[in-house]
């Protein structure tokens, strides 16, 4: 049998598990690791600038591809670098292995230098974590690692490598295991034919139903049978902000996001709902405002790989089903198609009248429901950023007003176009994350939208983008302030802005661009975003730093109102509430 | 409402603190936690008791068993159940309340395990209400320490929790 060190183990197991790409940065504890990388050519590693940006842009591939994430930081800083970046990918339940190393067994416990105890320190925010004892065990360690990471609901896995594990000195026999087995660990595989079956029975009585779709549908490559299953119904669907693409966003049959900031018809149609059927989605609070409100009228089928997502904040669930979205939606339009029944389609029609009545009196895809006031407004960044990309753009977003006006204003007609932090809120996700999607689709278009607050928070990652060719495109909406900070300052604290500007310290974007060898673009006119956006997209070879200043005082509308129920929203400024 | 929650889970370093880690962080309490290796020496039981409501609990043993090192587990208050605590508590016993130490222990199946002329150990198990009564009975002034060692437990009859 073939002997390896501890660190050519971890390389040979990162080519069997079909892995191209890391992003990693090094220090002392990985040092072996990365001369075992030096010396191999199945992986190619990708070095950042910040071990944050490692995690995100690792995420951004997994994201964008289905496939695990990888990255590679050393012990102590490095490793606490990379937490913010592990707990946006846990809180969206992305597939990631992050090694990290440390200090050599034998200091660890001792406060030696550049010791952090990073399983302990991930624990709440990984799917498993794993501190590598032996030489021996890396091979079954990384095998369950990756297993871990893409199954059942999927998550980051820590593999915490002391030094000594991986000097190349000591070789130890390398064989790597096909599968994997775990009693304890036994994610479903199907779903209850009975539970089905009830699902089907509930949902075909419906008369006012809505689907509400989420990123559960996108991560289990299930979006294929929930637009065959919508279809099939004629039913309404709705995407959280984690499951846009899930259905097509240009379809007739979508009736936009739903939430906090959902769409009026969304939000509206869920409240009035008599069925719900819930796929991949877990009732999160942004989006059902006060649970004990919710959806009073309706009765609920909830799908979810995850048992414990089911009846975990909206209690009334009446048919659970657990199981991969993908599996169970396709028995559900098996059994459907064997069934003799039909939804009934004069209700069905006097509910889709309703919907499109509000639809027409606020969607924002149905006339502008904003203000112009002279000056570029965000919502018409976004419009037009779909209309220079033809809507086939990856679009990476930071967090802030910016990110829910791209959600709104951008229609994702497919999954894992759409890559932004929904769990976590990570300010600065968006660039690195946008490198990751660049890399593993170096042909298509990948835009970063994203605020001047959250730009600053990974800007670093500028030179990364020099260094690997990744011609990003960077949608910088700046309203010279924390945007999103200042609405609720405005709407909630009479307007006192505290800490939530900065206009006279922001820095020159465009020289700040250039700096770094990138093309700097500044917009303040309306009349010229158009030409000036076609112009940045026809630059395919470049990063490019749009710098977009926007009406500062925009607010995004429509936003539920706290502690009420689906559908009590604001919906503008000045205008009523609803 | 109390309950108690027997885990078997793989006996693998770490894994006591995701399930403790569990509890802090996802804000369920710990009423007393034990745990120990099983006959099967890659196992370690763990009966927790934490009190909550239907829906903490469900909750809880959910969160639980997504645990990737839990096996296996089961809310015994479900049941019929055995549930003991054993308590080692050290008592004044001089003068005239040596007699009553003694009679009170006596009582309660108590067993007096070190003796000293001021003071008696005694060793006790039961049902945690049990022992409570037993303090109780003797009295907040007359205790110097109490050392109890959390709940273990086991469903009565044919149930048998194993892998
Ligand atoms: C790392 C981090 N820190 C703080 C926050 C809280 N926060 C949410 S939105 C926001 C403002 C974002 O500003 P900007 O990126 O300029 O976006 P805008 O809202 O102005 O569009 C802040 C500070 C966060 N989400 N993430
Ligand atoms: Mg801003």
């Amino acid at each position: 049998m073939e002997l390896l060190s501890g660190g050519e183990m971890i390389m040979r197991a990162l080519k069997v598990e079909g892995v191209k790409m890391i992003f990693g940065y090094p220090g002392g504890a990985v040092l072996h690791i990365y001369d075992a990388l030096y010396q191999q050519d199945a992986v190619e590693h990708i070095l950042v600038r910040h071990e944050q940006a490692a995690v995100h842009a690792a995420d951004g591939f997994a994201r964008s591809t289905g496939e695990v994430g990888v990255s590679l930081v050393t012990s102590g800083p490095g490793a606490t670098n990379a937490i913010t970046g592990i707990a946006t990918a846990y809180m969206d339940s992305i597939p990631l292995v992050v090694i990290s190393g440390n200090v050599p067994s034998h200091l660890m416990g001792t406060d030696a230098f550049q010791e952090t105890d990073m399983i302990g320190c991930c624990r709440p925010i990984v799917k498993h974590s794993f501190l590598v004892r032996s030489i021996e065990e890396i091979p079954s360690v990384m095998k369950k690692a990756f297993h871990i990471a893409k199954s059942g609901r999927p998550g980051p896995v820590v593999v915490d490598v002391p030094k000594d594990m991986t000097a190349p000195t000591e070789k130890r026999p390398f064989e790597y295991p096909e599968t994997v087995k775990m009693r304890s660990y036994t994610p479903a595989l199907k779903g209850h034919a009975g539970q089905i079956r009830k699902a089907l029975d509930l949902l075909l009585e419906a008369r006012r139903p809505v689907i509400y779709a989420g990123g559960g549908v996108v991560l289990g490559d299930a979006a294929e049978e929930l637009t065959a299953i919508a279809k099939r119904l004629g039913y309404p669907v709705t995407n959280t902000l984690m499951g846009l693409g899930a259905f097509p966003g240009s379809d007739d049959q979508f009736i936009g996001m739903l939430g906090m900031h959902g769409f009026y018809e969304a939000n509206q149609a869920m409240h009035q709902a008599d069925v719900i059927f819930a796929v991949g989605a877990r009732f999160d609070d942004r989006v059902t405002n006060n649970p004990k409100k919710f959806c009073p009228n309706a009765r609920i089928v909830h799908i979810d790989i995850d048992p414990a997502s089911i009846q975990k904040t909206v209690r009334h669930i009446e048919v659970p089903l657990v199981g991969p979205v993908k599996s169970v939606l396709a028995d559900m339009v098996e059994m459907l198609n064997q069934m003799d029944v039909e939804p009934d389609q004069s209700a069905l029609s006097a509910w889709w009248e309703t919907i499109n009545g509000w639809r027409e009196k606020h969607g924002l895809w149905t006339g502008d429901r904003f203000t112009r006031r002279g000056k570029i407004m965000p919502q018409d960044v976004i419009r037009t950023l779909y209309e220079v990309t033809n809507g086939e753009a990856f679009i990476c977003s930071d967090v802030g007003q910016h990110q829910m006006f791209a959600a709104q204003y951008y229609k994702y007609d497919q999954p894992r176009r759409w890559i932004n932090s929904g769990g976590l809120g990570t300010m600065g996700f968006g660039l690195p994350a946008a490198m990751g999607v660049q890399l593993a689709h170096p042909e298509s278009p990948v835009a970063v939208v994203t605020g001047e607050g959250s730009i600053q928070m990974c800007i670093e990652e500028l030179s990364t983008c020099t260094q690997y060719n990744m011609p990003v495109k960077i949608i910088n909406l700046n309203n010279a302030a924390l945007g999103m900070v200042k609405q609720w300052q405005d709407m909630q604290y009479g307007g006192r802005y505290a800490a939530s500007t900065y206009a006279d310290s922001l820095p020159d974007f465009v020289k700040l661009a250039e700096a770094y060898g990138h093309v700097g673009i500044i917009v303040t006119d309306p009349s010229e975003l158009k030409a000036k956006m076609e112009q940045c997209f026809s630059m395919k070879d470049r990063v490019v730093f749009m710098d977009i200043y926007i009406d500062p005082d925009e607010h995004v509308y429509p936003m539920q109102i706290p502690t009420g129920s689906m559908k009590d929203m604001i919906l503008s400024k000045t205008g009523p509430t609803k | 409402m109390r309950r108690i929650i027997s885990v078997l889970m793989e006996n693998e370093p770490g894994a006591l603190s995701r399930v403790v880690g569990l509890f802090s962080q996802r804000g369920y309490n710990i009423e007393s936690l034990t745990v120990a290796p099983t006959e099967d020496s890659t196992l370690s039981r763990l009966t927790v008791t934490t009190i909550g409501d239907d829906i903490v609990i469900e909750q809880i043993t959910k969160q639980l068993n997504k645990l990737i090192d839990v096996v296996k587990l089961v809310d015994l208050t479900e049941g019929e159940h055995l549930e003991r605590e054993l308590i080692l508590i050290k008592i004044k016993a001089s003068g005239a309340q040596r007699a009553e130490v003694k009679r009170t222990c006596d009582i309660f199946r108590g067993q007096i395990v070190d003796v000293t002329p001021a003071i008696y150990t005694v060793q006790l198990t039961g049902t945690s209400d049990k022992l409570d009564a037993f303090i109780d009975a003797i009295g907040a002034s007359a205790v110097l320490e109490v050392v109890r060692s959390g709940v273990s437990g086991i469903a009565r009859g044919e149930r048998v929790l194993s892998v």
